[in-house]
């Protein structure tokens, strides 16, 4: 009888036992990306474990490696909030020269992504550094309390955008890091969200393929962040795909004019209302009292979908 | 047979680099540092050197790189000065903390503002609580010499610290002077192939790096950064004398020179302790007893040492190129914690000159040695003088 291999990897990196929030998304994307990356090993270097992992100071690495316990049954070390990048360019240095074959897997919030870690991420993709970085986006820094981020989105509600009289909340547009670091011109850069785990393992493990640096950028909604039921983690991260909220693109060695979009309705009209992504959330609640922020909120989305190459109706 | 070479002081401690073989080189430029990675890329570039050189864009991905590199298990250098140290400032800390015997070379300069390239000791002073150990050369050849040291002392698995080598700003770094550059063979004999037990990130044997440490843990994680710089007094006292052995020059936590009969004793660092010698010479001519004495590692501080010297003179005048706001020089104050349980003690004295690049001349050591009889003579004296300061341009 032919055996069938489990469509994903049972290996597992990230272990029961952290201290994560129950129904967190970001862990979600803990084990996801570790066993997508373990499964792209394999088939490259005919070893599942040839990754070490760097990680920025935030949520994930401070459930996960509380002295004396780990929850990494992989190579990891953290070093501080803004330098991921440029840790995993010494560990991948110091690889080469030791001849070890494998790839090292960078990870960082949005904090320490899009805002304190900008200009290292940015070099070490300039750099051509071999690795995988990806930025877990819970849009906000959640470790420090809930504080806006430059990933935070329109309107959202955290402790330093609180709404208020003369407040919408946060009152800019969220920063797309996944656009910038495409413009470096390295050979992968993805956005994903945990609302569909195939379409992001199926990204992480294209990500760990390639030679040379990638990026992947993935949604992953915070309970107490959020203000989300805990067993709605993946309901809202799918609901930002189908409401047009959260676009799902690769974009290859920078070239903007071939953008692959994934679940993009062939008509350009997204079935469902931006309201059902916003309503399940509580750092939303107050945009329905003023519709003119929800209408901005929309109009930033179409825009973004524009600069993509896309028309959108959004209902 | 070693070679003799002319050369500047940032060729010197790129060839120390070259000789140690490092395995990951990351490195950004600044002034006066800015030849020490431009002369690695060449070696690199020709093949003398077979290291990965990372060229980032920042003093602190600079670090950060070296603190993978060295957490992955290998040899690592860098070097920077100044700004660029300060810019460390964060992950100093952290590569102490994780035990990573990284190497720094320093171009002693001061820090803004205003901003200035010269020559001062405020950025490696600054850095001294980090948990690196701290060399300060002389010339050429001791920065040349002191990183091949700092290599073998910051990897002895009693220390297990990083280590920064500091050579003055302009004074050594630009300056050419005659400098001996031992064999290979010998320099691989001496330091060996670098194989850690504790810092390796490989998949074969996962390790968890840089964890959270809880009140329960962390004093201990700390202790353990103290207990290995009190090891390392005993193990550069070794290193010093392998070095020795193998090299044939001489180094000591604090080198006295004519200090026997002294009955003031002016203690500095760097290459500074050129300059007293000399003036020391003058002075014994005119018939004044004193002598001088170099500092050439301040972390971890050489409290027996200071207690040895101290016993031998009256006065004790400290000349130091930085200043800690609100009490004085940072040696200065050290010193003086060396000696507060002496029951005899010499009268200690700070002077505070050279900062910012500052010419320091042989007036102002006769000013340092006016205040420095007065004092012996029991005349009441500022304890922290400032010496050369400019009052009419106040
Ligand atoms: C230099 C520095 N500044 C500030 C902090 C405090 N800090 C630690 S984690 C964090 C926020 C992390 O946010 P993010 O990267 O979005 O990750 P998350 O906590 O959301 O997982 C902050 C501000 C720090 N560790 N280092
Ligand atoms: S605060 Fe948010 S990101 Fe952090 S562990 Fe909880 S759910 Fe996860």
């Amino acid at each position: 009888m032919a055996v069938r291999k489990p469509p994903i990897t049972t290996r597992e990196y990230w272990a029961p036992g952290h201290a994560a929030c129950a129904g967190c998304g970001p862990a979600i994307v803990m084990k996801l990306a570790t066993k997508a990356f373990s499964e792209a090993m394999e088939e490259k270097y005919g070893d599942p474990n040839a990754f070490a992992i760097a990680h920025a100071t935030g949520c994930m690495e401070v459930v996960s490696g509380v002295f004396p316990y780990t929850a990494w049954k992989a190579p990891w070390i953290h070093v501080a909030f803004e330098n991921a990048a440029a840790v995993a360019s010494g560990v991948e240095a110091a690889w080469k020269k030791l001849g070890r074959k494998g790839k090292i897997l960078a990870i960082g919030g949005d904090g320490g992504t899009a805002d304190i870690g900008l200009q290292a991420l940015s070099g070490m993709l300039e750099r051509r550094h071999n690795v995988v970085y990806l930025m877990y986006d819970n849009e906000a820094y959640m470790n420090t309390g809930i504080q806006r981020s430059s990933s935070t989105p329109y309107g959202a509600w955290t402790t330093t955008s609180p709404p208020g009289k003369y407040s919408i909340g946060e009152d800019k547009p969220k920063k797309w890091v996944a656009l910038i670091a495409a413009a470096h011109q390295i050979p992968y850069v993805a956005t994903a969200s945990i609302g569909d785990p195939h379409d992001f393992y199926r990204k992480m493990k294209k990500a760990a393929s390639v030679d040379g640096p990638a990026f992947v950028q993935v949604l992953a909604p915070c309970v107490p962040g959020w203000r989300t039921p805990p067993e709605k983690t993946v309901e809202v991260a799918r609901l930002a795909i189908e409401t047009g909220i959260w676009p799902l693109f690769e974009i290859e060695n920078g070239d903007f004019h071939n953008i692959k979009f994934q679940r993009f309705p062939k008509d350009g009209k997204f079935k469902k209302p931006i309201e059902d992504y916003l309503r399940l959330q509580g750092r939303f609640k107050h945009l329905f009292k003023r519709p003119e922020a929800i209408q901005e909120l929309k109009n930033q989305i179409k825009e973004l979908w524009r600069i993509l190459g896309k028309e959108v109706e959004l209902p | 047979m070693p070679m003799r070479k002319v050369m500047k002081g940032n060729e010197a401690a790129a060839w120390a680099a070259k000789l140690a073989k490092p395995k990951v080189v990351a490195a950004f430029p600044i002034t006066p540092s800015t030849l020490v990675p431009e002369k690695i890329s060449e070696f690199v570039a020709d093949g003398e050197m077979d290291a990965e050189f990372i060229k980032v864009e920042s003093e602190h991905s600079a670090i950060s790189a070296c603190v993978g590199a060295s957490a992955a298990g290998v040899r690592t250098f860098t070097a920077t000065a100044s700004q660029g140290l300060a810019l460390m400032h964060e992950i100093l800390f952290i590569a102490a903390g994780m035990r990573l015997p990284i190497v720094m070379a320093i171009g002693n300069r001061a820090l803004s503002a205003p901003i200035n390239i010269w020559n001062d000791w405020q950025d490696t002073i600054s850095e001294r609580d980090t948990g690196w150990i701290q060399f300060y050369a002389e010339n050429n050849q001791e920065a040349l010499d002191l990183i091949l040291i700092a290599f073998k002392v910051a990897e002895d698995e009693r220390v297990l610290l990083p280590a920064m080598v500091g050579f003055d700003a302009f004074i050594l770094t630009h300056t050419v002077e005659p400098v001996e550059i031992p064999d290979q063979e010998v320099v691989d004999e001496f330091l060996g192939e670098y194989v850690p037990k504790h810092a390796y990130l490989d998949p074969a044997r996962p390790i968890t790096q840089g964890a959270l440490g809880f009140p329960a843990h962390y004093m201990e994680a700390r202790y353990t950064v103290w207990e290995a710089m009190e090891n390392a007094r005993k193990v550069i006292k070794e290193v010093f004398d392998e070095f020795e052995k193998k090299f044939g020059r001489r180094y000591h936590m604090i080198e006295e020179y004519k200090t026997d009969d002294a009955e003031i004793i002016l203690l500095t660092m760097g290459s500074l302790a050129g300059t007293l010698k000399e003036f020391v010479d003058k002075k014994r001519e005119e018939g004044v007893k004193i002598g001088a004495a170099k500092m050439t590692v301040y972390r971890p501080f050489p409290i027996e040492e200071i207690k040895a010297l101290a016993k031998k003179t009256k006065v004790l005048a400290i000349l130091e190129k930085d200043i800690s706001f609100g009490i004085g020089g940072a040696v200065f104050a050290d010193t003086s914690r060396a000696l507060i349980n002496e029951k005899e003690k010499p009268i200690v004295l700070d002077f505070i000159l050279g900062l910012g690049g500052r010419d320091v001349t042989f007036e102002n050591l006769e000013e340092v040695v006016e205040i420095s009889k007065k004092a012996l003579e029991g005349e009441k004296v500022e304890e922290v003088n400032w010496i050369g300061l400019r009052k009419e341009i106040l």
